[in-house]
């Protein structure tokens, strides 16, 4: 209801033909609402993926280690990326979700990256979509606090940093130029500042995301490969170094915000 | 001399004992980050690795953002000078196309991303980021506002080329300026390029009503 109050808000300050786009939009979130959000479907099938026994072992993925101890998810996707010392590096929590379908239930690393999102308009949503969503789920209401304290999470920030400003390819784009100036938009579509601490937490909390205009929840590393795609730059790879520094920049910037993912967005 | 032992002994553990402190994190180097990046992305038919090494225009630029400070001056200059001298004006020396054409162009955020087929007609963009025509209430803020922009400046010969050098290369005025090279980078071909002008600087143009 809160964010159908806010979707109201903001469509009182836009021109009359605006409105009405912006009005079949809400429309379309008020019916979703009701329904309630359809993320919360996919976090139900990823929580049945992760207790079935599955894989070559056929095991759960219920001792996962995702950075606070075996077995325990709440919380735990308001602490990622952070460094783990049996693979001796910083990992995101979609790299860790792989890294547990690989060491606990014996899948291929080929296999779990083939096809990490639904790409293409009413494609089911994939194994790894689901069991994010279900993961980011039991972080809601927990605060950012990303550990810092390792040297190689402090690497990563630092890399994830040079990345973020990073220009290159033909229209000589970084993330910083559509997102270190206040108030900027593309469109329509306001631009975060990660520069501002309540952009930047407002932005990280609220990915993995449920996308009306696609009917489908998108993860952080889908975001960044869209915003790449926009970039100008090549295809960005799924589990990618860049991908895991840029989420420990963002995540960083974001600290102390209150998760609330999936959350649902345009 | 025992003396002397003891207190080479003593400093060989002092030193060492710092080396093993001393495992802070790294700054990255630039080999490191340009190295991290390439093997993070995946070419494809029209998008490739290349497009991650930088100019050193794309460079310079990137620094001075990092670190929120303006360009050497001295290094700025040379860069919009380099920009200037690589505009290519229309050979037949007409400027102004068709502000139709110009209007799709400027609406089109095609082209250029590794998805794209490499027979894709790239677009402008410009909506993107620029006010145009007013009729168009969904475009972006990052550039300024373009509406009535003939009107206000006219079409004299210097308009029309400083109009043209900008939208061919914007780092000619501005080293740094957040607007792609729609000529230089072989966005836009010569006509759409003067579609666009068109847009702008056509009397005719809904943008100078
Ligand atoms: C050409 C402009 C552009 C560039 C460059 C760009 N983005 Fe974005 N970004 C956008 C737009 C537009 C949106 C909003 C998309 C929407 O609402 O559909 C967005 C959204 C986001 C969001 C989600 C914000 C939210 O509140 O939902 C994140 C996170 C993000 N970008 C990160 C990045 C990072 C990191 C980079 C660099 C790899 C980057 N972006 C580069 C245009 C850009
Ligand atoms: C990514 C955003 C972006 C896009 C896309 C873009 N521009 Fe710009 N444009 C800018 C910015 C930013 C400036 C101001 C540059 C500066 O700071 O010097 C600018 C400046 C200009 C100016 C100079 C305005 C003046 O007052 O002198 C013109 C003309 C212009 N743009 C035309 C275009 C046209 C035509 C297109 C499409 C083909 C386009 N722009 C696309 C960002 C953009």
């Amino acid at each position: 209801m809160k964010r159908f109050i806010a979707a109201a808000l903001a469509l009182c300050a836009l021109p009359l033909a605006a409105q009405q786009d912006a009005q079949k939009e809400i429309e379309r979130y008020r019916q979703l609402l009701a329904d309630g959000n359809p993320a919360e479907l996919l976090e139900m099938r990823g929580e049945g993926l992760w207790k079935q026994k599955r894989g070559p072992k056929n095991v759960s993925l219920e001792q996962c280690d995702l950075g606070i101890g075996a077995g325990k998810i709440e919380g735990a996707y308001a602490q990622l990326p952070r460094y783990f010392a049996d693979v001796d590096r910083v990992m995101d929590a979609e790299s860790r979700i792989v890294h547990c379908q690989m060491s606990l239930q014996g899948f291929t690393r080929e296999e779990l990256t083939r096809r990490p999102y639904s790409l293409t308009q009413g494609e089911r949503q994939t194994d790894h979509e689901a069991l994010t969503a279900y993961v980011v789920g039991l972080s809601r209401g927990v605060k950012v606090a990303l550990p810092q304290g390792h040297p190689k999470e402090k690497e990563s920030y630092l890399r994830g940093e040079k990345m973020f400003f990073y220009k290159g390819g033909p229209y000589d784009f970084a993330c910083s130029t559509c997102h270190g100036v206040d108030g900027q938009r593309i469109r329509l579509q306001d631009l975060p500042n990660f520069q501002k601490p309540d952009n930047a937490q407002r932005a990280f909390t609220t990915w993995p995301a449920y996308r009306v205009s696609q009917g489908a929840m998108r993860t952080m590393q889908w975001r960044l490969y869209d915003c790449f795609r926009q970039q100008r730059f090549p295809e960005l790879a799924f589990l990618s170094q860049a991908s895991v520094d840029l989420i420990t920049y963002m995540g960083v910037k974001a600290q102390g915000g209150t998760m609330d993912s999936p959350a649902i967005k345009r | 001399m025992k003396t002397k032992i003891l207190f080479v002994l003593c400093a060989t553990i002092v030193i060492a004992s710092c080396a093993t402190v001393a495992t802070g994190p790294k700054a990255p180097t630039d080999t490191e980050i340009v190295e991290a990046l390439k093997s993070s992305f995946k070419e494809t038919a029209t998008a490739k690795i290349d497009r991650l090494d930088q100019s050193e225009l794309q460079r310079a630029c990137s620094i001075a953002a990092e670190i929120g400070k303006d360009l050497d001056p001295k290094v700025r200059e040379s860069l919009q000078a380099k920009a200037l001298a690589g505009v290519k004006y229309p050979a037949d020396n007409k400027y102004l196309g068709d502000w139709k054409r110009g209007e799709s162009i400027a609406q089109s955020g095609r082209g250029l991303q590794f998805s794209d087929a490499a027979n894709t007609v790239a677009g402008g963009n410009c909506y993107a980021c620029h006010q145009i025509d007013k009729a168009e209430i969904s475009h972006g803020n990052i550039g300024p506002t373009l509406w009535n922009y003939g009107k206000l400046r006219g079409g004299s010969e210097p308009i029309l080329k400083y109009t043209w050098a900008r939208i061919w290369n914007s780092h000619a005025f501005n080293a740094c300026a957040n607007m792609p090279r729609f000529g230089d980078a072989g966005i836009l071909t010569e006509a759409q390029m003067k579609d666009v002008m068109a847009l702008l600087l056509d009397p005719e143009s809904p943008v100078n009503k």
